[in-house]
């Protein structure tokens, strides 16, 4: 009854588009309102965080080396870290601001991870071409943070780091165990199973 | 003393706070339709459809099941009561 890999990608794919959509209809909204109900207000944090918590069984159930661990193992960290501190945030707990520099720490951690612990080349499997497409998506994603610690009301910025987080999820959903991409599959992959 | 630009801010209020309720009520449909047409176009995806005795997860976990669900999930419970709050609020500042 164990999932297939691809499918807990999609399970995170369906989060991870959650979180998107939530911070989207903040963007447009604003804090004000959106957190005019208090469920409301630690929804996306709440969940950016119960993903980081996920990680964890995905670590110890779905992976199948080191490298692969330590990988999962430190998005894990970091997600439950941002996470955290934006729900602390949304309580009081912490009051700086500069808490929210966890979340381009977790995006750059996150994207790095992807790109070395992927070993074959973009073209070598599907898994392989996303890996290093999410890996830079990742990187690019953390400015959007970085900057709205400057310009914390931006409408732009904030609707922009949504549509990168949406990006994400579009990927996610797109994984397949073994897949070809753009036609390629190397004979190393294995059989494509569908 | 009142002036046409005075008399007019209310009026500009409303519009945006129209449009940004229109926005959220677009973002749970527009998520949807995009699972929508993803299982229209890639049809032997959605198994429910032609189920060979596949077994729960090739049947339900699907991208495109699981992005309409997503979708239909944020229209009803969280942009649903979000339009009534913007609404309020415009109702209690207007």
């Amino acid at each position: 009854m164990q999932p297939r890999a691809e499918m807990v990608h999609w399970f995170f794919g369906v989060g991870i588009l959650f979180v998107a959509l939530c911070l989207l209809c903040e963007a447009i909204v604003g804090t004000e309102v959106w957190r005019m109900r208090p469920w409301r207000a630690y929804l996306w944090p709440g969940l950016a965080f119960g993903l980081g918590v996920l990680l964890w069984p995905v670590m110890a159930f779905f992976t199948n080396s080191a490298i692969h661990m330590y990988a999962h193992g430190s998005w894990a960290e970091v997600l439950m870290l941002a996470g955290g501190s934006e729900l602390a945030l949304v309580r009081g707990r912490l009051t700086s601001p500069w808490w929210r520099l966890t979340w381009p720490l977790a995006f750059v951690v996150t994207g790095v991870a992807f790109i070395v612990h992927e070993q074959n080349s973009w073209l070598f499997a599907r898994s392989a071409f996303l890996h290093h497409t999410l890996g830079w998506t990742f990187l690019a994603m953390a400015v959007f943070p970085l900057l709205l610690l400057w310009r914390p009301s931006s409408t732009a910025l904030r609707a922009g780091l949504a549509l990168m987080i949406v990006a994400v999820s579009v990927q996610l959903f797109a994984d397949r165990d073994v897949a070809p991409v753009f036609g390629h599959l190397s004979s190393l992959a294995g059989e494509q199973h569908r | 003393m009142e002036t046409p630009f005075v008399r007019s801010l209310p009026r500009a209020e409303a519009r945006r706070s129209n449009r940004r309720a229109h926005a959220v009520s677009l973002v749970g449909p527009a998520t949807s339709a995009g699972g929508l047409i993803w299982a229209i176009l890639q049809p032997y995806r959605v198994t429910l459809l032609h189920p060979r005795g596949e077994t729960f997860w090739w049947l339900v976990i699907e991208p495109p099941l699981l992005v309409i669900v997503a979708g239909l999930v944020f229209a009803l419970l969280v942009a649903r009561p979000l339009i009534a709050d913007l609404e309020a609020r415009h109702a209690t500042s207007g």
